[in-house]
């Protein structure tokens, strides 16, 4: 089997620096590359967008971001929208729109599922992250998203197709929209951070009239009478629970300390992650 | 030899060069001349003619050479012209009337660049990548990078990766595991986006004038900012200044004022501390003065518990990142932000840190990139109020026994009296968490929670966004009293203690400091002694001619409004080399001075970075300034502000030389510590200059030429190249490689110490009554009470939690004990304010640095986290609480216009939970200005959310800033702009 090309994103990875975005424009606007690209327009076009998400609310709030674009599918509609050979599948994993094949054919932007094709009015043709198979070509070692990364978010690796089957199992990774069974060749580590929901809270226990974090404190999260998963308190008593799935109803959360006494609450999980506030122990 | 020989041999080598570099033979066309050589008694000479590149030359004097270089003997010529040249030789001439010139200045310096030009056409920079791409390297103020170039044009820019030839990394050994950074450079969003800058659609190509601005008739000074510009040609641009320079210095000292950012494009030569002092050293003029912006806390008020001066007040942070690895057990970031400005080199870092589990504490009202990246503990209290949080810290550990007392009892003065006041024994009001809560809004439990854990754990306190000052809540009213609380919150847990110290792993990587390669503070070719660090090192390094301002009239940076339109403007100094510099009153005007005549301003716009900025559009239709030039690269929102623009190019089209993060002594000493590795790179000029324009050097040296000064200037024809040599030389670079290799590689990478051979860790010479060790030669030798090396800066030698310098000021907001004393942005106490319910922070942004990178045609642009394009126009994020936003019917991206009595400015509307309800978030990143209507009178599009923040210092003897917890209101935008400016701001 060939060896071929993927990229892995891992969200808990990216900060938001922007680096990836702004090394594709950096690589693309004003530079024409004959048989991969026209240049990018100078305003506009995101070929790396990164995509904002925040979860839960003032005071227990995570931010995180996802670098989405071209997914190189292996099932790509946008192939199916295009007409007269303008997108091609390299034998390496690449998709590449020709830039002489695909002018005017703008439904190839309305194909793909990701938004990851954008128009370029200037030139009439659609254009996307092709994965700097101009530079891989040429003999470069890694994309120039991982050039620029700080915080290395990106890992592109060529391998057969098995060996990244197991690798994304291993580390769990995911697919945007996999229902769609388009097969993308970009595969997320910790989508979970934007997926599902963490549920927070602070114990709290009085002691001589005072209001005091309950550190060490057991935290046991239930659902319809069955242990779900258990957690301690940190020093400022706080606690999370994290992974579980939205809309997931009705949870029981029952909490102790051995020196400062019991609590009990419940909560309703909906679409938002949610801190659920101080919650006192009493003996 | 005889020196007509010498002369003889010299020409000969001229046409030899010719025959083999075209472009050398180009070159000697350009000019007809005839320079003459001699004696000064005229007993021997030789001339030179260039008639249409050809050269001649005969013995003797002629009758009307266009200029003559005039030796005062036979001696002195031949040492002078005698190879190998030696630089210290050649000045000494120069400055000892060795060796004159005479007649025309602007063919003479022609004539010398051409003779320093046989040297350099043979040099060859830039590494071949084949397809005709050639590498070159450069430097911005976010990183140093490879500019690959193909036939004249940038193709693209990319982060500095290493080669096996370069130096090794340095390597921690923390907890059993090896840390080391990885084998090459970061780059921040300003620096990748440096391409679409040079090519941006706003550059300026050409000289231009105001159409209505005639210099000898109707000068329409109230149409700045309003009228169109015409392009004219650099002789009639160069002609106007020259004439206005000559105009104003009729009226005395000082009626020239010449303005700058803060900060220029990278590099040592091209800086506003170089090129451009060593030209208004010439001319001579009114400089602005500036306040330390980014350090105002630290300068005003910590130094003086503790010292620190040449460092702005802030701490020491040498070996912090080992001892951090090794031994810390809890890190406290107290706003503080490292990933914001300053680029990635420190991420890793912590990352370490995460990855050995050290917890982590972040305590500012927006959680902030690092925050966001790293995790951990977010607290969130109410702007402004730090101070009370700190206070009941200090409560906690007192009445818990948590703290050092042993530092205490052997390090310190007046713990005693800060005990009684903590403990409310003073003033009745103990500073308990539930004390504070009714301030901060922070529950009293997590303070106590904190306070505990920090008093029992090994604590690291990364306070500010470097961890050991700089910017943050040290920027506002409440600035001062949360940058004493700092040092007072180390000092109670005995600060250089293995473990515990200053630092967020930002600064202190185990790099060599003793390895000299000058910084851009350090003067370069300035020649400038006073007010900058050439004297301490690069002057000596470097041999240079001197150069001296003759006028004594500086003005408050902040207070520049109020000089022109009011006529009379006061502060007190910014001066380093001692704590109670700060203490002297200077003013506008100074006796016997001439008020401004005209200003010539030069780099990036100041209407999104000063304070009341509406103030700034105002004074430029004043009246009272009746000629203003711009030197500018880019059309930004004050370039239109004036009467002449110069069009300047950017790095890219220049020659420079710099070191990554190297600003130097004098500034921020060692803040290459801030990176993995130590980088010096030759800034290739990796195109010619754009339309045009020019480089900052030429422009001057143009300007300089037409008064005559123009020898002086490039001191004897050299070229941004040739001082890169001599930089180069100057250094310990030149002991490591070879002129011509560095200039073809373009880079070096300086090799860190060996690990036995570190530089000590912070403060701990301090913690262990040593005398002090690490490799900073502050304070000066002057300042030690005791013997040298021994103790703190302070009047006792020891940390003072009272300070003795501040009881010899009166100074409300700043008295000796710091109390707790409410920001003077207060509905309470100014009625005026009661209208304006939300706090407004203006932090540093993340992608333009401060505003430079903030441009129209910049990619930049396209980043929703900093701009929102809305019918056509980009407008500036504001971050708005949600409940905030809803309360007001604000979705995201709605424009919205934030306003109060001094400014109204129109944002983008960012929804967040990452902000505590009450606050709005807006950076301070806008280079542009698009008012609705009467500038300086009506809102602004643009973004300057400077235009909101208070003119008044931080306190009342502090000539320092205070922009952040303004108050304001925001509101959906109708665009309908009634908005008017009322005189109670």
């Amino acid at each position: 089997m060939a060896k071929k090309w993927n990229m892995i994103v891992d969200i808990a990875r990216c900060d938001n620096c922007r680096n990836c975005f702004l090394a594709t424009k950096d690589e693309h606007i004003g530079n024409e590359f004959p048989g991969y690209s026209a240049p990018q327009p100078e305003r506009g076009h995101s070929w790396v967008d990164i995509k904002r998400h925040e979860r839960g609310k003032w005071p227990a709030v995570e931010a995180h971001f996802v670098p989405v674009m071209c997914n190189h599918c292996d099932n790509a509609p946008c192939m199916k929208a295009a007409r007269n050979g303008a997108i091609t599948k390299r034998a390496d994993g690449i998709v590449v729109i020709d830039p002489e094949k695909s002018k005017g054919q703008k439904q190839i932007v309305d194909a793909c599922p990701y938004g990851a094709i954008f128009w370029n009015e200037e030139r009439q043709v659609p254009q996307a992250w092709f994965f700097d198979a101009h530079l891989l070509d040429e003999g470069w070692p890694q994309t120039r998203l991982e050039q620029v990364c700080p915080t290395e978010a990106f890992r592109s690796m060529k391998v057969e197709d098995a060996e990244m089957e197991r690798i994304a199992q291993e580390e769990e990774l995911e697919a945007l929209k996999p229902e769609l069974g388009s097969k993308p060749r970009v595969h997320y580590k910790n989508m979970h951070l934007v997926t599902r929901c963490f549920v927070a809270g602070s114990v709290v226990v009085q002691v001589d009239g005072v209001e005091d974090c309950a550190a060490d404190a057991e935290v046991v999260l239930k659902q319809d009478g069955q242990t779900l998963a258990r957690a301690r308190t940190d020093m400022f008593g706080d606690f999370r629970f994290d992974r579980l799935e939205k809309n997931s109803g009705q949870y029981q959360l029952e909490l102790s300390s051995e020196s400062s006494g019991r609590a009990a609450t419940s909560f309703e999980l909906g679409e938002q992650s949610l801190y659920l506030g101080p919650i006192a122990l009493a003996s | 030899m005889r020196f007509s020989i010498i002369l003889f041999g010299m020409v000969q080598a001229l046409r030899l060069v010719a025959l083999l570099h075209p472009r050398f033979a180009a070159r000697l066309k350009e000019r007809n001349l005839i320079a003459q050589f001699k004696l000064q008694d005229n007993s021997e000479g030789r001339w030179v003619q260039f008639r249409n590149g050809k050269v001649r030359s005969r013995k003797g004097i002629h009758q009307k050479p266009d200029f003559s270089i005039i030796f005062k003997n036979k001696a002195i010529a031949g040492e002078f012209l005698t190879p190998p040249f030696d630089q210290l030789v050649r000045i000494d001439a120069a400055k000892n009337f060795k060796l004159l010139v005479e007649g025309s200045d602007e063919l003479a310096v022609w004539f010398m660049i051409t003779l320093n030009e046989m040297q350099r056409a043979r040099w060859k920079s830039g590494t071949n990548m084949g397809n005709g791409v050639v590498r070159y390297t450069n430097g911005t103020n976010g990183g140093p990078v490879f500019a690959y170039v193909k036939d004249g044009k940038i193709v693209r820019i990319t982060p500095v990766e290493f080669s096996d030839e370069d130096a090794p990394s340095w390597t921690i050994k923390a907890r059993g595991k090896e840390f080391t950074p990885p084998r090459r450079t970061t780059l921040a969003a300003h620096g990748l986006c440096q391409k679409s800058m040079v090519y941006s659609k706003n550059r300026i190509l050409h000289p231009m004038k105001r159409v209505d601005f005639d210099p000898d008739g109707e000068r329409n000074i109230h149409n700045r900012g309003k009228s169109e510009f015409e392009r004219i040609s650099w002789d009639e641009a160069l002609d106007i200044v020259v004439k206005e320079i000559k105009r104003s210095k009729k009226h005395g000292p000082g009626a020239v004022l010449v303005t700058h950012g803060s900060h220029h494009q990278w590099g040592n030569l091209g800086h506003y501390l170089s090129a451009f002092n060593r030209f208004w050293n010439l001319i001579g003029c009114s400089k602005l003065h500036n306040n330390p912006d980014s350090w105002e806390g630290w300068y005003w008020g910590a130094m003086h518990h503790w010292g620190n001066s040449l460092r702005l007040g802030t701490p020491e942070f040498y070996g912090t990142v080992e001892d951090c690895l090794k031994e810390a057990e809890l890190i406290v970031f107290w706003s503080s932000d490292p990933d914001a400005s300053y680029g990635y080199e420190g991420t890793v870092r912590r990352e370490w840190a995460r990855e050995l589990g050290i917890p982590m504490v972040h305590i500012d009202p927006f959680l902030n990139h690092t925050a966001a990246h790293l995790g951990g503990k977010w607290i969130s209290p109410k702007p402004g109020t730090d101070s009370a949080l700190a206070q009941a810290l200090c409560y906690v550990w007192i009445t818990e026994n948590l703290y050092d007392k042993e530092f205490i009892e052997k390090r310190t003065t007046g713990f005693d009296e800060w005990k009684a006041y903590i403990l409310g024994e003073t003033d009745g009001a103990p500073k308990t968490p539930e004390w504070q809560e009714a301030e901060t809004r922070v529950p009293a439990r997590e303070v106590r929670a904190l306070a505990r854990e920090w008093g029992r754990r090994k604590t690291y306190l990364g306070a500010g966004g470097w961890g050991c000052g700089l910017g943050g809540a040290g920027r506002g009213p409440m600035g001062v009293q949360w940058a004493r609380m700092m040092t007072i919150l180390g000092a109670m847990q005995g600060f250089g203690r293995p473990g515990v110290n200053f630092g967020n792993l930002q600064f202190g990587a185990p790099l060599d400091f003793s390895f000299y390669f000058p910084g851009y503070a350090e003067g370069s070719m300035s020649g400038e002694l006073t007010y900058s660090a050439n004297a301490a090192n690069n002057y000596q390094r470097m041999p240079h001619v001197v150069t001296m301002n003759s006028s004594r009239q500086n003005i408050p940076k902040i207070r520049l409004p109020e000089a022109i339109m009011e006529g009379r403007a006061g502060g007190f100094l910014t001066d380093v080399s001692s704590v109670r510099g700060q203490f002297l009153r200077y003013g506008y005007p100074a006796p016997g001075h001439a008020k401004i005549q005209m200003m010539y301003k030069y780099g990036s716009p100041n209407f999104g970075t000063m304070v009341d900025s509406n103030r700034w559009v105002r004074m430029y239709q004043s009246e009272n300034l009746p000629f203003v030039v711009n030197q500018s690269i880019w059309r930004e929102g004050e370039t239109p502000f004036a009467d002449v623009i110069l069009p300047a190019c950017t790095v890219f089209e220049r020659w420079d030389i710099g070191e990554y993060y190297n600003v130097g002594a004098g500034y921020v000493h060692h803040m290459f510590s801030m990176v993995n590795h130590r980088v010096v790179s030759l800034q290739h000029k990796c195109i010619e200059p754009l339309g045009e324009s020019k480089s900052d050097y030429d422009i001057f040296l143009a300007v300089a030429e037409r008064l005559g000064l123009g020898a002086m200037y490039s001191e004897g024809g050299n070229t941004e190249l040739d001082w890169c040599k001599r930089v180069f030389d100057s250094s310990d670079v030149a002991k490591h490689t070879t002129w011509k290799k560095f200039l073809k590689k373009g880079y070096f990478v300086v090799p860190a110490d060996p690990e036995n051979a570190r530089a000590p860790t912070a403060n701990r010479w301090f913690y262990e009554g040593r005398k002090k060790d690490t490799p900073e030669p502050y304070p000066l030798p002057a300042d030690y009470v005791g013997e040298f090396g021994e103790g703190l800066q302070t009047t006792s030698g020891k940390f003072e939690f009272l300070p003795a310098t501040l009881s010899q000021i009166e100074d409300p907001a700043r008295p000796p004990l710091n109390h707790y004393q409410k920001s003077y942005e207060n509905a309470e106490a100014e009625p005026a304010l009661a209208d304006f319910p939300l706090q407004l922070l203006t932090p540093h942004t993340r992608y333009p640095f401060h505003i430079m990178g903030d441009d129209e045609g910049c990619t930049l642009q396209d980043i929703r986290e900093h701009r929102v394009t809305v019918n056509g126009h980009s407008y500036l994020v504001a971050r708005v609480n949600r409940q905030d936003a809803e309360a007001r019917g604000v979705k995201d991206d709605d424009l919205i216009r934030l306003w109060n009595l001094r400014g109204s400015v129109v944002c983008a509307a960012q929804l967040t939970d990452r902000l505590r309800p009450g606050v709005v978030s807006a950076c301070t990143g806008s280079a542009q200005y698009r008012p609705v209507g009467e500038p300086g009178n009506s809102t602004d599009l643009g973004g300057c959310v400077n235009m909101l923040n208070p003119r008044k210092t931080i306190t009342e003897k502090a000539s320092g800033m205070a922009p952040n917890t303004s108050l304001i209101q925001f509101e959906k935008w109708t665009g309908a702009d009634d908005w008017r400016r009322s005189e109670a701001a």
